[in-house]
């Protein structure tokens, strides 16, 4: 049997406001246990939440940026079940109207045409706390820090058909909103949060398979990886002529498996109804479009710009502008440079290495664009050669480390280490070698060409890698057509 | 109208009643279900549901910070507390 999986997404996008989304509570990450859960987040008797403009603001910005309609009236439900980091016992949330209506985004996998996925919706809702089970014997520690931080939770169709799509549109997902600047991206503490329902089917029937859903991965990998193992786990228990049960699933990386939580049996049933604390939220035309002036580049489009002005190609005008820290060093760079596409080799080469190397993120690279834009203007200008950038590149690296920012033409000036293209002073030093290495002239006279390798070797060591490499190859076929 | 399952609503609740009680509960829920019975027999065509009885919009406030959080005082009336954090049972085996 041929099967195929079917995959959708529910993200859950923390929205990257300083206060909470119904409470004047800080929600900066890391602080100490309960120190920012106020009595709104605690749901104690008699509090009333309040909803934070902003919130409604970043909502609407990422709705317009997928092209999806932006509902006038928008509803509060609550959602109600029990779990102590829940103190209200329900999680307010949107259900029937939520504020984002049908959008979409696009993906792109290397070497396919791009696809377009469509999005149900997107709703506003507070995050629950954070349950410590293994510090304390026989009890659970609660930290409400995180209840009542504001979550997006984008809700994608069926749309997807592997575990490389389904990261690839988290992936786009991430992208999008650093670009829109909704969203600190920030994976590893939890800002960006990805379920995934997994189902499998005969291929060409229309009829979905009974899904299982993967609960709270933060991780473009592991999201790959957890919903490779679900579908192939599905398909096993298919072919051998199985049942697929409704499940809910957590995965586990130390092991690449993915386990039944178990917990939930008389969960979806969730009793939603309008949270009468909250009035219904209604944007006219003049905030909705104040929002659309207001929206930056989208990644989409900076990537066609740089195809269109920069002469990049689709893959590299991709890679730079998956970041926007990355695309606006990028530019930068290519301003002060005066070639894009040199600018763009070394910024997804050298510079990319040397942040991965780093374990730094682009908006913390230490070396500053322009000192990369003139490292780059002088290799244009013959000043210095390619391969002694690579090594000029690193001092300047090593000094942005330090915290220095250093004059890129003064250390080449004081290192010496301007490219010789004195056409008379390479001569020389060709004909020194030449002379004093006749068994190699031989065998180049003999047709062995590789052995012009070992000339050029010669010379370049002779001159410290600073004479010009063109002009050494020139003169080198000339001074040995000369030898008879 | 007694197709009430009884034993579902109290475990989603989190209550327990006893037989008698339960009982009881069932008898008024069907009562309070026929009435609502009666109100679907409206013909609601076109009406949008009420979210609200107030007919207004929600204000919204500035995103800022303005609780000052005294942990201390919030848990002063907590059952048990240790390193900041609430203590609960252990909710996961």
């Amino acid at each position: 049997m041929q099967w195929e999986a079917v995959i959708g997404l529910e993200v859950h996008v923390q929205l990257a406001t300083k206060s909470k989304i119904f409470s004047g509570a800080a929600t900066a990450f890391g602080a100490e246990p309960n120190t920012q859960a106020c009595p709104v987040d605690l749901g104690l008797p008699g509090v009333l939440p309040v909803l934070n403009e902003e919130v409604v603001r970043m909502a609407v910005t990422f709705g317009l940026a997928i092209g999806a309609e932006i509902n006038p009236y928008s509803v509060f439900d609550r959602k109600n079940y029990f779990y102590p980091d829940l103190p209200k016992g329900y999680q307010i949330s949107q259900f029937a109207d939520p504020i984002v209506g049908r959008g979409h985004l696009t993906i792109q996998l290397e070497g396919q045409p791009p696809r377009r996925v469509e999005i149900t919706r997107a709703h506003l809702e507070e995050d629950a706390g954070k349950s410590l089970h293994e510090a304390f014997a026989g009890k659970t520690g609660i930290d409400l820090n995180r209840a009542g931080t504001p979550l997006l939770e984008v809700v994608s169709e069926p749309d997807l058909r592997s575990a490389a799509e389904a990261a690839a549109y988290f992936r786009q997902m991430h992208s999008l909103v650093r670009h829109l600047k909704i969203c600190d991206g920030n994976l590893a503490e939890g800002s960006m949060r990805c379920d995934a329902n997994v189902s499998v089917r005969p291929r060409g029937q229309t009829e979905l398979g009974e899904r299982t859903e993967i609960k709270n991965v933060n991780s473009f990998r592991f999201l790959e990886l957890a919903i490779n193992y679900e579908i192939e786990r599905q398909i096993h228990i298919l072919d051998a002529g199985g049942r697929v049960e409704r499940d809910t699933r957590l995965y586990d990386a130390e092991r690449n498996e993915t386990r039944s939580m178990r917990s939930k049996e008389l969960s979806n049933d969730y009793r939603y109804f309008p949270d009468p604390d909250l009035l219904p939220v209604h944007l006219d035309e003049a905030f909705i479009e104040s929002v659309r002036r207001e929206l930056p580049e989208l990644p989409g489009e900076k990537q066609a710009r740089y195809q269109s002005e920069f002469g990049l190609s689709d893959y590299d005008a991709g890679f730079l502008t998956q970041d926007p820290d990355l695309a606006g060093y990028y530019e930068a760079v290519a301003a002060s440079a005066g070639d894009a596409k040199l600018a763009a080799n070394w910024v997804m080469g050298e510079l990319s290495a040397a942040l991965n190397r780093a374990d730094l993120t682009p908006d913390a690279c230490p070396l500053p664009a322009a000192s990369l834009g003139t490292l780059i203007r002088r290799i244009q200008d013959g000043t210095i050669s390619g391969k002694i950038a690579k090594g000029l590149f690193e001092k300047l690296w090593s000094a942005g480390v330090d915290g220095q920012t250093p004059d890129v033409d003064a250390i080449i000036e004081s290192e010496g280490l301007t490219q010789v293209s004195d056409t008379g002073e390479i001569a020389a030093i060709i004909d020194e070698i030449v002379a004093a290495n006749p068994a190699q002239v031989e065998q180049f006279k003999t047709g062995k060409e590789k052995v012009l390798g070992f000339f050029v070797g010669q010379v370049m060591k002779a001159t410290q890698g600073k004479a010009n490499p063109q002009m050494v190859n020139e003169l080198l076929r000339e001074a040995l057509a000369r030898q008879d | 109208m007694s197709d009430i399952d009884i034993r579902h609503l109290t475990a989603l609740a989190q209550l327990k009643l006893s037989e008698v009680e339960a009982e009881a509960v069932a008898g008024d829920l069907a009562r309070i279900i026929d009435m609502v019975d009666q109100m679907q027999a409206m013909d609601t065509e076109g009406v949008r549901p009420l979210a609200h009885p107030l007919d207004t919009a929600a204000r919204l406030r500035p995103d800022e910070v303005t609780e000052i959080v005294d942990r201390d005082l919030y848990q002063a009336g907590a059952p048990e507390t240790e390193d900041g954090l609430y203590l609960v049972p252990r909710v996961v085996e």
